[in-house]
């Protein structure tokens, strides 16, 4: 007698792994938004001289202080400039200041932190205590130290000190964030292997530890682009950053602003929206950045 | 010997609109302190090294002068320290006679020695010390001081201004004893025979005064004290004067400020306006390629739209008129009809502009790039500097605009560590010499930043300030202006509009054209 068994069919669904791009907006669809305005606010910034109707510069004694109206979409300064004009080539001068800043101050806390991490002992002592002493600055104080005390220094445009200005204050942070991520890397076999290979320190720096920090960089670096753009509204409009007539956003709520804001509210409500989105959106895409690439919080 | 108690200047064309009338009807009250705002700090406490009003404001005060500007009646001079006085018929001595009983704020009395030892230290400073306007004070040869009450100057040539500079406020009489141990000693210190003695100066806060018991106009001043509070943004100031903070702002207010505190305050306060004795003119390092060039420096002048611009900027900045060297409406100035015909005053601007082009290629210069230094008080200085940057950029010149704090910006002229800067000349009273002073040779006006000589300029601005028949003066003052604005060295832009909001209860102070002028607070009371 033979004993037939049926065997049972099992069947296996395989979940569909869906592009990463699409899974951010699926997960994250406040970061999406956000990122859809950063990307037109770069393009508006880096196409700004197609985009806007009038030249920002250039005054219109026979439109000051115009109201808006189908002729200037957020009316005009007291020198008869184009609001909306202006606001467009202030996303250039913000994103400009912004991104290198943060760039550089992200790059360099980032480079630091890895160094730090990786050396452990009196460097890490020593870098640490130069930190501390950075990081005991309010951003803002640090910053307008640093503008005040190298002033000026146009390189194709941009004030090269202002970037410095704003990037020193954002290091010690960067460096915090990303030297705690490289102390647990470091404790990794592979960096055992790489060392037992008889690697040298810059190898081991930048073709291991310094991949592994991508994540925490990255977040860090979008945050502070929102911090940056904030920073260099806040100096322009105390007079530390950008110089008339350039159009900036800090730099449109200062001057004949202050003056005129009763009778042409415009002049400020406008660049104060424009700051405001810019640093929303950049802050908001940093947190779901965060959240999506942070295997903790997908538990 | 003809006694003189009039200026030599004649009468102006001025509208002192709002002047304090009602302040004659009343009976001025003893009593109270008055609370002001300043916009900028005294960058030391030195009358004749000093040149910005926000030193006068708070220092004067404490202060006298031989004469001074007889306040409701400008241009007219009284005596301050000074009884009486007389001029010889050959115009070469003035003698003064001073009022008895003066005192320092230390108790010591004040007599002629000390006027000497100030003037002297204005006319030749030594030890260090600067005397920012020594070049108005050239022509004294002397001072004597026959006896304790008087002082006789005597003068190597003839001067049609010399009354109007004895009434000058920054003439700050020292105590000899002070500054004969330290040439330096006002820098640091306020010791003066003025109706207020100094009390204190916070830094970035306040500057405070109380009434000199033992001043020597009997019942004067009436205020018991007051008290300066240096305010540096605009916004803040204003705020400060529409909650009553502070009962004015000497300086001036803008066009929107007057109109946003009318609204707010209605008849709480006085607006009083007036043509403002202070003009903004671009000044060239003549030491820095291709500033050197003349022209290239007509060149940027022609590219101003002046008359345009003037009609523009009044509407939004504290500037109102386009005149030459002189204020616009003064006796001695360049009517519209002459001043069309100097360069850059054209009323043609795209002629201007065209010849502007025309003149910067035949001098090389492609693609000019400035570095433009201005000041960072916001009015009116930034508002012209936009329209400024504007102009040029209209034939192709581009600039860089740098504005460092008052200090850093002062330094910079000085230095010579710029190449365009928007420069301010801002006198006391309408005067040939005053003004003209700007545009001599660096050699012998120290308020010249373009670092040039130019012995043409000085030798007709000796020739005018000898010369005491106007018409005569008048013909030379146009020649010079023809000079100066050709080789455009210093090349005026727009003169300023004074406008001053005071709370309705501060009386006994009169507007003048001049934010440097009616500021020791003597006769000013405080009507509750």
């Amino acid at each position: 007698m033979s004993i037939i068994t049926a065997t049972p069919e099992i069947t296996y669904k395989v979940p569909r792994r869906r592009h990463p791009a699409m899974q951010f907006v699926a997960t994250q669809p406040l970061g999406a938004a956000s990122l859809v305005f950063i990307v037109m606010l770069f393009l508006a910034g880096v196409f700004a001289d197609f985009v806007v109707p009038y030249d920002p510069l250039t005054l219109d004694y026979e439109a000051m202080l115009a109201a808006p109206s189908a002729e200037h979409w957020l009316g005009t300064d007291a020198f008869g400039r184009d609001v909306f004009s202006r606001i467009i080539f202030g996303a250039r001068t913000a994103l400009a200041v912004g991104l290198l800043s943060s760039f550089l101050g992200s790059t360099i806390g980032a480079a630091i932190g890895v160094a730090s991490a990786h050396f452990g002992g009196r460097v890490d002592l020593a870098i640490q205590g130069f930190m501390d002493v950075l990081l005991s600055f309010p951003i803002i104080v640090l910053a307008l130290a640093v503008v005040a005390m190298l002033g000026k220094r146009l390189v194709g445009g941009i004030d090269v000190n202002l970037i410095l200005a704003i990037a020193i204050p954002m290091m010690p942070r960067v460096e915090r964030v990303v030297r705690s991520s490289a102390l647990a890397i470091r404790e990794m076999a592979y960096i055992d292997a790489a060392r037992a290979a008889g690697y040298g320190n810059m190898r081991i720096i930048f073709r291991h530890m310094a991949p592994n920090v991508v994540a925490p960089y990255l977040i860090m670096f979008t945050a502070f682009m929102a911090q940056a753009i904030l920073l260099e509204a806040s100096l322009s409009f105390l007079g530390l950053g950008v110089t008339e007539p350039t159009a900036a956003w800090g730099l449109m709520l200062s001057g004949t602003s202050q003056e005129f804001y009763s009778q042409a509210p415009w002049m400020i409500i406008f660049p104060g929206v424009a700051i405001s989105l810019a640093v929303f959106s950049f802050n908001l895409f940093g947190d779901s950045l965060r959240d999506y690439l942070d295997p903790r919080l997908k538990v | 010997m003809i006694k003189l108690s009039l200026s030599l200047l004649g009468t102006l064309a001025l509208v002192l609109g709002g002047a304090s009338t009602d302040a004659v009807a009343q009976t001025p009250k003893r009593g109270g302190i008055l609370k002001f705002a300043v916009s900028a700090e005294p960058p030391n406490y030195d009358c004749h090294a000093a040149t910005s009003f926000a030193f006068i404001h708070p220092v004067r005060p404490h202060y006298n002068t031989l004469l001074k500007f007889d306040e409701p009646n400008y241009p007219k001079v009284k005596g301050d320290l000074a009884q009486s006085w007389t001029m010889s018929p050959d115009g070469l001595t003035y003698t003064f006679k001073l009022k008895p009983n003066i005192k320092f704020h230390d108790g010591t009395p004040m007599t002629s020695a000390d006027v000497k030892a100030s003037y002297e230290r204005i006319v030749n400073p030594t030890g260090g010390a600067v005397s920012i306007r020594k070049a108005a004070y050239s022509d004294i040869a002397s001072i004597e001081t026959p006896d304790a009450q008087t002082v006789v100057f005597k003068l190597k040539a003839r001067n049609a201004s010399m009354l109007t500079n004895f009434a000058s406020p920054w003439d700050c009489i020292y105590s000899a004893a002070k500054i004969k141990a330290d040439p330096k000693f006002p820098e640091k210190n306020v010791l003066g025979t003025g109706p207020f003695k100094f009390v204190e100066h916070v830094a970035g806060s306040h500057w405070v005064g109380e009434r000199f018991a033992d001043y020597f106009e009997k019942g004067r001043p009436y205020l018991d004290g007051f008290r300066a509070i240096f305010i540096t943004n605009t916004a803040a100031r204003v705020n400060a004067l529409q909650a009553g903070e502070v009962l004015s702002e000497f300086r001036g207010h803008s066009p929107a400020d007057r109109d946003r505190l009318k609204a707010a305050l209605g008849d709480k306060i006085v607006v009083h306006e007036s043509p403002w004795i202070c003009s903004l003119v671009v000044t060239f390092n003549t030491e820095k390629k291709p500033f050197d060039d003349a022209r290239v420096r007509r060149a940027l002048s022609l590219a101003i739209d002046r008359w345009k611009g003037a009609e523009a900027l009044s509407k939004i900045a504290l500037v109102r008129n386009v005149g030459g060297v002189l204020r616009p409406g003064y006796e001695m100035a360049a009517k519209e009809a002459e001043l069309v015909k100097y360069p850059g005053y054209g009323k043609d601007i795209n002629k201007a502009r065209a010849e502007a082009k025309k003149l910067l290629e035949q001098a090389g210069v492609k693609d000019l790039k400035i570095k433009f230094l201005n000041r960072n008080i916001p009015m009116p200085y930034t508002p012209v500097g936009i329209f400024l940057i504007d102009q040029w950029r209209q034939i192709g010149v581009t600039v860089e605009h740098d504005q460092p704090e008052t200090r850093a910006y002062i330094t910079g002229l000085r230095g010579g560590n710029y190449e365009a800067g928007l420069d301010f000349n801002c006198d006391a009273v309408d005067d040939p010499n005053l003004q003209l002073a700007k545009f001599i040779s660096a050699d012998k006006s120290p308020i010249n930043y373009g670092r040039y000589t130019d012995r043409k300029l000085d030798d007709l601005y000796n020739k005018q300030k000898g010369e005491l028949d106007n018409k005569k003066r008048y013909a030379l003052i146009r020649e010079f202006e023809q000079h100066a604005l050709n080789e455009a060295y210093s090349i005026p832009i727009i003169w300023w509009h004074r406008i001053i909001i005071n709370w309705k209860q501060i009386k006994g102070w009169y507007m003048s054209p001049s934010h440097y002028l009616n500021q020791d607070l003597q006769d000013v009371w405080l009507d509750s």
